[in-house]
Order: structure tokens, then sequence, then C-alpha cells
């Protein structure tokens, strides 16, 4: 019920509609919940609405954050 | 997928379990409510509850829409269903939940109900558009995620103005069923069991931020940490838990940096106010009755209030008396405590709402959980209250 996916948008479309695709797989969605978006940019998709902008930086930032906390841990 | 596989690397999962194992005081035991049935969903199907070490003990709450909906709610939406001129439209995963008298939502269908199953409330505003003669009426469910596309279709619809749509709003509040489970006594030792810390939700905070749940945390000392739904972003939150329930802080901390802000998206937000008042009280299945925890539709948009438009009455119904859902979403029992699990009740054939939707517990312990062996989780000594 609250699945929720990044997908990236391809075109921006009339009335606050966007065309994503989620690995390949086209869908219309709508953007009216979220600013600024721009073609490229990954946003978070829930039933039909893209819920938010998905920071591609803080992403990486993680997965940084992660892998160094594994570093220098026991073995 | 970019932004999914990154997180569901098998190794560097294993590395964070070693450093949850070297980081727990062996002589204290940790136990952390995760509130969604997403991250329920995560712990079973990558089986990370067989990564934390036997001290370290994961109890399943109540974030899951449709196994909180009480059944005389289905109830009504069915006897509305039944009427000739309505055509009822909700989510896939409400279409199956038992409810009185043997039915559902599906097998209203099957005996002649006009009921859709849609992806998008913006489905249900085409078929309002498409058919006039119609009255259109979203079977709304959710946490704070389906809330302000609920109330965009509304606001959509009185655009294209389209008289026949109306809304039967089931959405409900996330930090008001967080503090009820923190502040019930008996919720909160749920047995012999205290909840030491939370896993916040991921995508609801997308909407209503992580500074919701600073005065929960702050007001029960319970540590919150909104994360991810990727098995990465799972298991290395519950090490931050950790490390604050060593530390003895207890603070709400954003592992979802990626998605979730300090605020949340103030656009749905402000989308919700518009649409959306709090009902006094409403009844979750296994919570009880709870204040401020649900939103009605502003008397402004009454004419939109299926509620109200078709004099809707919400039954008092009984949970099937043998089924332990209410039990397994307060995590005072978990799926295998309950006599129908994988017996009469299975995801083909579900006796109660936990078993339905692939976050609920049950389905997700039934799918990913049943055969494994007797692990730690078999072996807690998690008691009825």
């Amino acid at each position: 019920m609250c699945l929720a996916l990044p997908v990236q948008v391809m075109e921006l479309l009339p009335d606050n509609m966007a065309k994503v695709t989620l690995d390949g797989v086209l869908k219309v969605i709508s953007i009216a919940l979220v600013e600024d978006v721009t073609p490229g940019d990954y946003l978070i998709l829930h039933v039909g609405y893209a819920l938010a902008k998905l920071d591609t930086e803080e992403a990486e930032r993680t997965l940084a954050l992660i892998r160094e906390a594994t570093l220098g841990g026991p073995a | 997928m970019k932004y999914i596989d990154e997180y569901r690397d098998a190794k560097l999962a294993k590395d964070i379990a070693r450093q949850i194992a070297a980081a727990v005081d062996p002589a204290r035991s940790y136990h952390f409510m995760e509130f969604c049935g997403g991250h329920t969903y995560a712990i079973a199907r990558y089986g990370l509850e067989d990564l934390l070490p036997a001290n370290v003990q994961m109890i399943h709450g109540p974030g899951c829409p449709v196994c909180v909906l009480p059944i005389g709610r289905i109830d009504a939406a069915i006897a509305l269903a039944m009427r000739p001129e309505i055509t009822l439209c909700t989510y896939g995963d409400l279409m199956r939940v038992p409810c009185s008298n043997g039915s559902s939502l599906l097998k209203a269908r099957s005996a002649g109900a006009d009921i859709r199953m849609v992806y998008s409330t913006l489905d249900s505003l085409s078929i309002a558009e498409a058919e006039p003669n119609r009255q259109v009426v979203f079977f709304a469910i959710g946490f704070e995620t389906t809330t302000p596309p609920t109330a965009l279709a509304l606001r959509f619809a009185i655009a294209k103005d389209l008289p026949n749509f109306s809304i039967f709003s089931n959405h409900v509040l996330t930090p008001a069923a967080i503090q009820s489970i923190l502040e019930n006594s008996d919720a909160r030792t749920l047995g012999n069991i205290k909840i030491d810390g939370l896993l916040g939700p991921a995508h609801v905070s997308t909407v209503i931020g992580t500074q919701a749940f600073e005065v929960l945390a702050e007001e029960f000392d319970t540590p919150i940490v909104v994360a991810g739904f990727e098995p990465l972003d799972v298991i290395y939150s519950i090490l931050m838990l950790v490390r604050q329930v060593n530390d003895g802080i207890h603070k709400v901390e954003n592992q979802y940096i990626r998605a979730v802000t300090n605020l949340g998206s103030e656009k749905a937000k402000r989308e919700v106010a518009n649409v959306f008042e709090l009902r006094d009280s409403f009844e979750w299945r296994g919570l009880g009755a709870m204040p401020h925890s649900a939103l009605g539709l502003r008397p402004k948009y009454a004419k939109y209030d299926a509620e109200k438009r078709f004099d809707m009455v919400t039954p008092a119904a009984q949970d099937n008396p043998a089924c332990e859902c209410g039990a397994i979403l307060r995590g005072v029992k978990k799926p295998s405590d309950c006599k129908l699990f994988d017996k009469v009740c299975t995801p083909d054939s579900p006796m109660g709402s936990c078993m339905v939707s692939s976050e609920g517990a049950c389905a997700a312990h039934w799918i990913y959980g049943r055969f494994r062996g007797p692990g730690k989780a078999d072996e807690s000594s998690r008691t009825t209250a």
C-alpha cells in the first residue's frame, strides 16, 4: 500500500503531468505535489503521484556513510 | 534499478550486522518496533532478523493502512456499492479484506456491485468523467502518503466540474497511532517487552517531515529513526537505534535523507489542509478508537463527502474472534501465535486483514518467514499482556 519507487523524469507534460521511466517502463504521473521538476530528476512515485524529489547527492552520501560505518569493524 | 539495487548489497548488510553485534550490550535486550508495513515487508523478505544478534528483537507495528481499517468501514462501503447508481473505486489492497458475513469487496463485486480497482485517484476521476450518469465514490484509505493524492483528486473534480464524484475518507494519521502505542502501558510493555526505539515511516515522512515525530521522541523518551525501505536502510537504521539506546539519548534521526527533510512537503501539507480536517475520533482495528487520529472532509466540501451525501452508516462489526490481527497489530503477538495462521488463514484465503496486504505482518511472515528454522525469532519470549 505504501509502496513507492524512485522513477526518472523523461518529459514534462501539460497540467502538471510528466512522463517517467521505471527501469525502462514508461508511465505518466502527476507532479502536482512537487516543485521545480526538470527532466532527469528522480522522483518518489506513489499511487500515480510524485511525493518528493529524490536527492541524488544525499543518496550517494547515505551509501558512503554506510560503507564508512562498516570499515574497521570486526571481521 | 537505480537508487534501489545499491541499497540491497548483501555484503554491506552483513557488515552492518557485525557492527550491530559489536555495538550491543550483551547484558541487555533491545526491542524495536518498525511502524510501517513497508519495513515489515523488507525485514521478512530479506531475512534481516536472522542477521541481528539474539538480544535485538523487531516488533511489527500497525503501519499498514489496510490492516488497521476496521471491517465496519468496509461493510459500509459494500452497502453503498450495492446501490444501483453507485460505482465504488478503491486500491487493490482492499479488495480481498474479509469483512462481515464472509464478504469482501471482491465478493460484493461478484454479487453485482460496481466496484472497480484503481491504481490512482486520477483513474477514479477519469471514470467519473467518462460516466457522468454514475455516482463515482472513491473509497480513500491510507496514511499521509495517500492523503495528498486524495486531496488533489477533490480539487481536480471541482476544477473539472464533476458533480458525480465523491470521497469516502478513511485517511489516518501516523503520529497519532505511534502516540497511542507509546502511551498505552499495555502496548508499550507488550507483555514482558518494552519498546526501546522505533523505525519511523519512510514515505509518510516525505510528506510530514521528521519534525512530526520530535515531540513523540521527547515525550516518551524513545529514539525514532526515520528509515528507508530497502534492506540496507533498515539494518543501518537499527544500528542507529542501538547507538541511541547505548548512549541514553532519544531523538529523531533521519536515515532516509535522500527523500525526507525536516519539514516534509509544504505543498502536499497545504493541499491536505485545504481539503481535510481532524475527526474527533476514529476507530482503528487493534488499537480501538483514538482521538484526532483520522481525517474527514471539511464541511465546505460536504457535497463531495460520500458519508454525508449518501447518509452512510458505519455498522459496529466484530472481527472473527479466533483472528489475532488485533494483538498482532499491537505487537503483542507474532503471526505464528495465531491458531488460524497457515491453517485456514493464508494469502489465498485470508481470514484477517494482516494476511491480505503484502505489508501485513502475517502475509510477510507467511511468504518469507514460515519455513525459517527454529531461529531466534521463534525462541523469543514474547508474551501476551
